[in-house]
């Protein structure tokens, strides 16, 4: 079996665990090998967290740099930073809604220009799909699913060996019941919004 | 159910690193386990702590490692399955106990499980614990993946009850931190009552009765090192001249690499999974198959030394490499693409890696290092006692938890850490030999971890400085484990004795003590500046629970507070406190109130008095 590589960034509390557990989930029910892992240290106090998922028949937990196939930022400056996992055959999925690093907040760093940020990763790899799936979150009634909109939008893609509904039911048994909902809409949302950037 | 006590042999779960040991010890009859917190093992110790509230299992948060330690060898020398789970500087604290032990062995199963941190994502050094299963003489395993983890510890169980004496089981961080889908395995049963026998001619190690025991321990070692030779965790692949050695999570990038090259007929890869003692017969009989070795291995050059050391002695002369400027780093941790591309340079093999961008015309990106949460009463205190000590030229000492991140701007409240503990011992030796003042913080669950010695000692050898205990509550860093001063009826357990900080300080016999809540700014500042101009040992015990600890346990909520109009921007409170609730907006600074916890620390700071309480309305809106 191929060997994928995907690497998620974001930054504590955006929900990149949950993502990366209900991909995990997906794997697990479609009969995917999957290896994980994560460095989560600090995600509760600001920090960066950053889930390596590769399904296929490799060993290793991790990915190198210039060595994932897709690359899902759910915060812009992030995705940026993560550019040195990518190759020029790389997919970037990116959150185009900022979350300011208090560094910026106190004054001491410049928060990257948008645009120029779209720019740049479009043209240093092989697709960028960048949208406000923050907005999205919201529309789909759950201001914290941004995770959920993101994961529609990758598993548009098709780069990874997962369908829909596997994804899907995966969200019904890791996410919570009272949620569930609107975390399929924000999914929806997601696949949707990529679909129209492709 | 937790779902580690599930008895469905044969499902299948996605499995954290962490979680699939803690299953292993399960099915393995684990019956005693002990830890005190530590990153990246903390979360094995969790799902212990959670499985122990509805079973049979007992688990303890023991004060420092060295107790751990000591609580699971008397529990394994009354014959039940014990388990000791430490990071890897913990092994450091419990060294002196499992030296000793290594003499008095056990006689139910014993397994220390020490978690190393290559690159030290979460430590203060990155120091290889396979060093210690030489110094002590014990068994050491280590397993490359999820699924083998779990296998690993039912077979460190087997061994130790072989031997009759404790195994080291070396994780890494990716290790403990990856996860991978496992196979569970059936439960053997708990034993969890035993019987100690007296035996004080081979239990009590006065000299007479050592010397005997280090012979014990010698054969011991030979056992071992013959049940090393016939290991299924030692195995090798392949039947190629190019010989790969290696262990941990190395081996996975060698077998990654392997496939990726192509080379799997030119190879023969030796995976070792019993990595003390090692097994020489089986080690020269590999290297007499090989033209040219490659050891890869994170860390330091630990099987390196003793293949070339074994190679000598079978009179090899082939070229053995690993740690080298041009190969491998005993520095941080390893990567796929290192591993395959020093592999192909060594064995010679063409190798192309994809094509990266040139990401030299990238912007400066900020930083985003963590930082303490909205409303960390860490931040207060900081405030308040940079504040009091106004003008005095000072050093801070400080220690491991959260806290070590006021070392950032704008807190700046951190000058010295080697451990835990440290804060209050070098606190004694800076006061001695400078002439500034000595200003030391230390964290609630590190002062009883090691923090109570050194300032038994300061209190003695009457030195000059002021401790700052940082009492919020829990151990927050590792993830809100309890402590000896944590109220377990908050945690709706019962059970539990309760040690007050204040009453062991005044028992000590500090002469300045006080007790302060930092979230009352004027009043903290005046009590530290107190205890500041005090000439001897003071103490400040600075008491509100962790915002974050608060939240979980769903303590009243404060409202959160807002940037009023009558803001003249002097931007005090960004400033000093940097709070992670505040943004700037419009050149203005503004508050969230998602992130605000209502600490009204800022609102006290602010010279216009421009920080209210939200209006309730705006809550919602």
């Amino acid at each position: 079996m191929k060997t994928t590589r995907l690497i998620i960034v974001a930054v504590g509390g955006q929900g990149n665990l949950l993502a990366s557990s209900v991909l995990g989930e997906a794997a697990l029910m479609a009969g995917i090998p999957l290896q994980m892992s994560e460095i989560h240290g600090m995600a509760q106090r600001g920090g960066v967290v950053e889930s390596a998922l590769i399904f296929g028949n490799a060993r290793s937990t991790i990915i190198a740099d210039g060595e994932a196939d897709i690359l899902v930022g759910f915060e812009p400056a992030e995705t940026l930073r993560a550019l040195n996992k990518c190759n020029t055959d790389t997919v970037v999925i990116t959150n185009l809604a900022p979350l300011m690093p208090f560094t910026v907040n106190i004054g001491k760093g410049v928060y990257p220009d948008l645009k120029q940020l779209q720019n740049l990763i479009r043209a240093k790899t092989a697709k960028l799909i960048a949208f406000n799936a923050a907005k999205l979150a919201e529309e789909a009634g759950n201001p914290l699913a941004v995770n959920m909109v993101l994961l529609g939008a990758l598993i548009q893609t098709g780069v990874l060996p997962l369908e829909t509904e596997q994804v899907k039911e995966a969200m019904q048994r890791k996410t919570k019941p009272a949620f569930l909902a609107s975390n399929l809409k924000a999914f929806e949302l997601g696949y949707t919004a990529a679909k129209k950037a492709a | 159910m937790h779902k580690l006590l599930t008895d469905k042999p044969g499902e299948k779960m996605l499995l954290l690193g962490n979680e699939a040991i803690a299953r292993g010890a399960i099915e393995a009859g684990v019956a005693f386990a002990s830890t005190y917190p530590g990153t990246p093992s903390s979360e094995l110790s969790l799902n212990f702590f959670q499985m122990s509230r509805e079973s049979d299992l007992y688990f303890e948060y023991s004060t420092n490692e060295k107790v751990a330690m000591e609580v699971s060898a008397a529990a394994a020398n009354a014959g039940v399955r014990s388990m000791c789970v430490m990071k890897h500087v913990g092994l450091n604290v419990a060294a002196d106990a499992l030296m000793t032990l290594a003499y008095v062995g056990v006689k139910g199963g014993m397994v220390v499980l020490t978690a190393d941190d290559p690159f030290m994502f979460s430590s203060q050094n990155e120091q290889d614990n396979r060093y210690y299963a030489k110094l002590s003489g014990l068994p050491m395993l280590e397993p490359s993946s999820v699924q083998e983890a779990k296998e690993m510890v039912a077979y460190a169980f087997d061994l130790s009850e072989k031997l009759k004496e404790p195994v080291l089981f070396r994780t890494t961080t990716r290790i403990n931190h990856s996860s991978g889908i496992v196979e569970l395995g059936k439960i053997r049963k708990r034993i969890t009552k035993g019987d100690f026998i007296k035996d004080p001619m081979n239990l009590v190690t006065v000299p007479a009765v050592s010397r005997k025991l280090h012979v014990k321990l010698l054969k011991n070692y030979d056992s071992a090192m013959q049940l090393a030779e016939s290991s299924t965790v030692n195995f090798v692949e392949g039947d190629g001249g190019w010989g790969i050695i290696c262990s941990g999570v190395s081996y996975n990038y060698v077998s990654d690499a392997v496939e990726e090259l192509q080379i799997e007929a030119r190879v023969r890869v030796l995976r070792v999974g019993f990595s003390h003692p090692l097994p020489p017969k089986l080690i020269k009989d590999f290297l007499g198959r090989c033209e040219k070795v490659l050891v890869v291995e994170e860390g330091e050059p630990y099987l390196e030394e003793a293949v070339k050391a074994l190679a000598q002695e079978g009179g090899l002369t082939l070229t053995i490499s690993g740690k080298a400027p041009e190969l491998f780093s005993r520095l941080y941790e390893y990567n796929p693409a290192q591993v395959r591309t020093k592999m192909a340079a060594y064995f010679g093999v063409p190798h192309e890696s994809p094509a990266v961008p040139d990401l030299s015309d990238l912007p400066e990106i900020p930083q985003r290092p963590p930082t303490l949460c909205a409303g960390c009463s860490h931040r207060a205190t900081f405030y308040e006692v940079r504040k009091a000590a106004e003008g005095l030229e000072t050093i801070y000492p400080t220690d491991i938890g959260c806290y070590t991140l006021g070392l950032l701007p704008p807190l700046s409240s951190a000058d010295f850490l080697i451990c835990m503990g440290s804060s209050v011992g070098t606190s004694g030796g800076f006061s001695k030999v400078t002439d500034k003042k000595v200003i030391a913080f230390i964290g609630d669950s590190t002062f009883f971890h090691s923090g109570i010695p050194g300032l038994i000692n300061a209190v003695f050898n009457n030195h000059n400085f002021t401790l700052v205990v940082l009492d919020n509550g829990t151990t927050a860093m590792t993830g809100h484990q309890p402590h000896p001063g944590v109220d377990m009826q908050q945690l709706k357990m019962d059970g539990f004795g309760r040690v007050s900080i204040e009453a062991v300080v005044r028992a000590i016999g500090v002469p300045h003590v006080t007790v302060v809540k930092p979230y009352k700014v004027r009043k903290s500042i005046e009590a530290i500046r107190t205890a500041i101009d005090f000439k001897g040992v003071s103490v400040i015990i600075s008491q509100e629970t962790c915002a974050l600890y608060a939240k979980s346990l769903k303590l009243a909520r404060r409202k959160p507070f807002e940037v009023t109009d009558k803001c003249r921007n002097h931007r005090d409170c960004m400033d000093n406190l940097a709070c992670p609730a505040f943004y700037v907006w419009n050149e203005r600074i503004k508050i969230d109130p998602n992130l605000c916890t209502g600490c009204a620390v800022c609102a006290q700071i602010c010279p216009e008095n421009a920080i209210l309480p939200l209006k309730e309305k705006k809550v919602t809106a």
